[in-house]
């Protein structure tokens, strides 16, 4: 309908999506999935977890990858910066969750960019429910995602985080929340240590704590390295931003709670 | 059925530049100066919510006189090229060459095939990084023409004027207020009143940010850098 092509400003929802963008124009470039995957061993990303603390969230991840019992990479990254208010944290295949993870950074600046303005947090964890849905069928191939989102929201002047299911299905936790293969102990260890209003150094080490945990429980999950010198990732979401911890920090605390727990082991 | 009346090609061109520019005359202006960390744009706009600056990738910014709705569908198109092509490469493979490129193609197209050309003339900015790649500023005109320009650049109403100053007054590694002040300076060099932080829009690409070099500076701030110096 030519005579109606100034309507077309209003009809059309998608200009500020990405996603939407690459539909119309670069289908090729969208992750889709020609053939199952089952019975092929892919790397899959092990444990993440995300907790609140008083200024912001708080988002952890180990670092090691694994395809079925092989360790597939030792120093993997799985929380990735989304914006400058919030962070996701990767389990499941590797692979395309990482590429989900750029997808939605990419997703989150291009709105920023062409509006102006920021998504709701709201707004974010739910663009990211309907792209965890579109990964439906390779999930139902094996090659699930699922992914905690976590963000500081500037309305409610507090950390929130998301936990999603492979149909995309988005679910509010108040406190804390771990995803991957280690997540069950990871969270058992959470349930036991986690405070109301914890400091950021309380937190920090809760966090390291729990994956610790899940390392020595889950054999997917890679503990602190101190052969190597690798240990988990931490990130923080607070007003002021999103920021990585140091790695120094990060191995003090390890060290900390590896001296704690020997000491309990032989009794002294 | 009627013959349609032969206008000559020339005649017919002179006839949309002459349209153009004119439409683009009544603006207003917008410069750009290299300073030392980086690249300053400023605007002359009184709206604080309809931008005429903006971030198009990590370290390119566009500026657009004329027409909103023209300028400001030329920004999206730029936006989306920047972002699939990041998105394919890599984030370092996206160039103000190649978009500048683009927006050249797209004025050239709608100059010569469409009835009305675009009354628009946009700037597009980037960059270098610290390990001494150069800045680069392209000016692309609503017929296509495009320029590289080094040091400063404007455009808009009254942009020989402006240049004049500018080409009198640019030094090389200034400090953010003073390329600021100069901004101001030339901006008011058109004007019988003195423009205050309420009707300017002033953004840089900082060099020194990390990743996304893009950054609005606030009216509070820029009255204060507009004080410091007076």
């Amino acid at each position: 309908m030519t005579d109606n092509e100034w309507q077309m400003a209003f009809q059309d929802y998608s200009t500020c999506s990405f996603i939407d963008l690459l539909h119309r124009t670069s289908p090729r470039l969208l992750p889709t999935l020609g053939a199952s995957v089952e019975g092929v061993e892919v790397p899959h990303g092990t444990t993440v977890l995300a907790l609140r603390f008083r200024d912001g969230v708080i988002m952890a991840g180990d670092r090691q990858a694994t395809a079925g019992y092989q360790v597939a990479s030792r120093r993997i990254d799985k929380v990735f910066k989304c914006d400058d208010l919030s962070g996701i944290g990767i389990a499941g295949a590797a692979g395309p969750a990482m590429e989900m993870a750029k997808l939605f950074q990419t997703e989150l600046e291009h709105y920023e960019k062409v509006e102006g303005d920021n998504l709701s947090l709201e707004g974010k964890a739910n663009k990211l429910s309907q792209m965890i849905r579109m990964n439906l069928q390779a999930a139902m191939m094996g090659l699930a995602v699922v992914p905690i989102f976590a963000g500081f929201d500037e309305k409610a002047g507090l950390g929130r985080l998301f936990k999603y299911d492979i149909t995309g299905g988005r679910y509010e936790e108040r406190d804390y929340d771990a995803q991957g293969s280690g997540s069950k102990d990871a969270r058992d260890s959470l349930k036991k240590l986690w405070k109301r209003d914890m400091g950021r150094d309380d937190a920090l080490r809760v966090a390291l704590e729990a994956l610790v945990d899940a390392a020595d429980e889950d054999v997917g999950t890679g503990g602190p390295d101190l052969i190597r010198g690798i240990f988990p990732t931490v990130k923080a979401v607070t007003r002021s931003g999103f920021t990585e911890v140091g790695e120094d920090e990060i191995r003090r605390v390890c060290e900390a709670i590896l001296k704690d727990r020997s000491m309990s082991e032989q009794g002294g | 059925m009627p013959l349609p009346y032969y206008v000559s090609p020339e005649q017919m061109m002179k006839d949309k530049a002459e349209y153009a520019r004119k439409g683009i005359s009544r603006g207003r202006s917008i410069v750009a100066l290299e300073y030392r960390d980086g690249i300053l744009l400023v605007a002359e706009n009184p709206s604080s919510l309809l931008h005429k600056v903006s971030e198009i990738y990590d370290r390119i910014a566009f500026a657009g006189v004329g027409k909103y709705n023209e300028f400001e569908n030329l920004r999206i198109a730029g936006i989306r090229h920047a972002d699939v092509k990041g998105y394919s490469y890599s984030r370092g493979d996206v160039t103000a060459k190649a978009l500048a490129n683009a927006y050249s193609q797209a004025l050239g197209n709608i100059f010569t095939q469409d009835i009305k050309p675009f009354e628009v003339e946009v700037l597009v900015a980037e960059v270098g990084d610290e390990n001494g790649s150069r800045n680069e500023v392209y000016h692309i005109l609503y017929d296509g023409t495009i320029e590289d320009e080094r040091n400063y650049a404007a455009m808009g109403g009254q942009a020989e004027e402006i240049r004049r100053f500018l080409k009198d007054h640019y030094k090389d590694g200034m400090t953010l207020d003073e390329a600021l002040q100069l901004g101001v300076r030339a901006l008011n060099v058109t004007q019988n009143k003195s423009l205050t932080e309420r009707d300017l829009e002033v953004a840089v690409l900082d060099r020194t940010k990390t990743r996304r070099k893009f950054r609005r500076i606030p009216p509070e701030v820029l009255s204060q850098l507009l004080a410091t110096a007076s």
